[in-house]
């Protein structure tokens, strides 16, 4: 039954990112579908079959010459280098600990990639299964193993505080252009918060500030491909009120948020459109820029 | 739907080529899928045809809970069919019998030949179908939640896995079989379409068919999933880009 399997598939790569072809409209392709590329290589989230190459997840099309590659909207967390993430103890051994952080894989964190000094079994008493931590993404090894480390600048233990998870490819829209979205929101909520590369935002603050923080968030993920969001969120948090909303109060998972018809006008602060930040404009957490594809 | 007598048969195609509820040989039931029907799930899918429910869900590519299972150089594909106690008129016993692990294997079987499993090694990826209400066809509606819910989860595969069933009932050939069809007709026919390749990787039979009326039930059921493929295709759309986006071979011509 498996020998039918296209040869040429490729993995996909550039985890979570939210980018379309860089020339012309979104093209959404879902798996199976056909997609130009004639003289083109199959990249990630292709493959070809007889010369014709194919989409084999659902995204937006990427034509970059000569590589044509699909770019997933949707899925779990593909770990890059350099990322910077939220994870969850899920298991303690003598020398190691596994952190869930939303990839296909538990990551193991060595003793030695921590700030503490351990002798061997004592690695309970630093961190236990659900206690929340902030890792930096070292390496993906060819086995598939993910390595991650605490060692640097805003990487550790977090202690209290809630952990928000959302899907990794609307954390562009979280950080937004030069960190103006993540700044909007900590401003006005005076929260503290940790956006993980991963989709697994903590968040620690007053109970009523964190439900503000929990609905813009919400209102990022559902819109986050409409454009002007970063003032939208801003009079939000000024009014307390979500434009054009029938709803009675903030609130998780309340069903869907009709649009924003009205722009909400803010004084002053005229923000050009946020669309997409740019890579290096992202704060911390590591670099957004998009893998080479061989 | 009156209820129908073991004893009294229905009749199951009028003279002039209706069916039970109305519809030719070649027609299917209504179906209506909506993608990403569950928030806690990778990947969702929602699926009423004719009067079936089934929710799909997707958790994956994940650890491999008993690690015994993992496989070093690819993800494994669990699947789990259930049917819940009042999916049917009879309470069904709840729980795991032959029949519903039978399906979940062929399933997951199915699945497997087109996820790209190399590139997840030592994950898993589990899949739960729950038919809420049954009406015949409950493994192929399975199967198109199962398969929306995948792309749902942006888990990579060969295509999109439209299933339907083809039966022969009163001596005729008919597409996507309604319960009391399945429970008088003389044959049951489910298969699973790679639209891609043209490949069938589920088919099952129960029943008689002579050669010619399978290789016709065969040509008929081929066609049935080509139209489900485009419903599919139309609830992920719906889902991704709800201002209708031109399909990527439109852009190019």
């Amino acid at each position: 039954m498996r020998d039918g399997h296209p040869p040429r598939h490729r993995g996909r790569g550039g985890g979570g990112r939210n980018r379309p072809a860089a020339s012309s409209e979104r093209i959404l392709v879902l798996p199976g579908e056909e997609v130009p590329g004639r003289g083109l290589k199959p990249g990630p989230g292709t493959y070809r079959v007889s010369g014709r190459i194919y989409a084999s997840v659902l995204g937006l099309l990427s034509h970059k010459p000569p590589v044509v590659r699909v770019v997933p909207l949707s899925g779990r967390y593909i770990p890059k280098a350099h990322d910077t993430v939220v994870g969850t103890v899920t298991d303690v051994q003598g020398t190691f600990w596994l952190l869930d952080i939303g990839a296909p894989r538990w990551a193991p964190l060595h003793m030695t990639g921590t700030p503490w000094k351990i002798d061997f079994g004592e690695t309970q008493q630093y961190l236990k299964v659900g206690d929340s931590v902030v890792v930096g993404v070292e390496a993906i090894e060819n086995t598939g193993r993910i390595g991650v480390t605490m060692l640097g600048e805003g990487l550790g233990k977090l202690e209290g505080g809630a952990m928000i998870t959302i899907s990794p490819a609307k954390i562009p829209r979280v950080i937004g252009r030069g960190g103006s979205m993540i700044q909007t929101i900590t401003r006005h909520t005076g929260a503290r918060i940790v956006v993980g590369q991963n989709g697994r935002i903590w968040v620690d603050a007053a109970p009523e500030q964190l439900l503000r923080v929990r609905e813009c968030l919400r209102v990022i993920e559902e819109e986050g491909h409409r454009s002007g969001l970063t003032e939208r969120i801003e009079g939000f948090l000024r009014s307390g009120e979500l434009p054009e909303s029938d709803r009675d109060g903030p609130g998780p998972d309340v069903g869907p948020v009709p649009p924003f018809d009205r722009e909400p006008v803010g004084p002053g602060d005229v923000e050009p459109d946020d669309d997409e930040p740019d890579d290096d404009e992202i704060a911390g957490s590591g670099t957004m820029e998009p893998t080479p594809d061989e | 739907m009156g209820s129908v007598g073991a004893k009294d048969v229905p009749v199951l195609m009028t003279e002039d080529g209706r069916r039970i509820d109305g519809r030719r040989a070649d027609e299917l039931r209504p179906l209506r899928i909506q993608a990403g029907a569950l928030r806690q799930a990778d990947g969702s899918a929602f699926v009423e045809w004719g009067a079936n429910k089934v929710m799909a869900a997707v958790y994956g590519p994940r650890e491999v809970h008993p690690r015994h299972l993992q496989e070093n150089n690819k993800a494994i594909v669990q699947c789990k069919y259930n049917m819940a106690a009042f999916s049917v008129d009879e309470r069904k016993r709840p729980g795991l019998d032959r029949r519903s692990q039978e399906i979940s294997k062929v399933i997951a079987e199915a699945f497997e030949s087109v996820i790209f499993v190399e590139e997840y090694p030592r994950t898993s990826i589990d899949i739960y179908i729950e038919v809420l209400q049954a009406n015949a066809g409950t493994r192929c509606a399975g199967v198109v939640a199962a398969s929306v819910a995948l792309a749902d989860a942006g888990i990579p595969m060969v295509d999109l896995l439209p299933a339907v069933a083809v039966g022969k009932v009163a001596g005729h050939v008919v597409l996507d079989l309604k319960k009391e069809e399945d429970n008088f007709g003389e044959a049951d026919l489910p298969m699973a379409l790679v639209p891609q390749s043209g490949r069938l990787v589920l088919l099952q039979m129960e029943g008689h068919m002579t050669r010619t009326e399978l290789s016709k039930a065969l040509d008929l059921g081929v066609g049935g999933c080509r139209k489900i493929y485009e419903e599919m295709k139309r609830a992920l759309r719906e889902r991704y880009a709800p201002t209708g986006t031109a399909s990527a071979m439109e852009v190019a011509a």
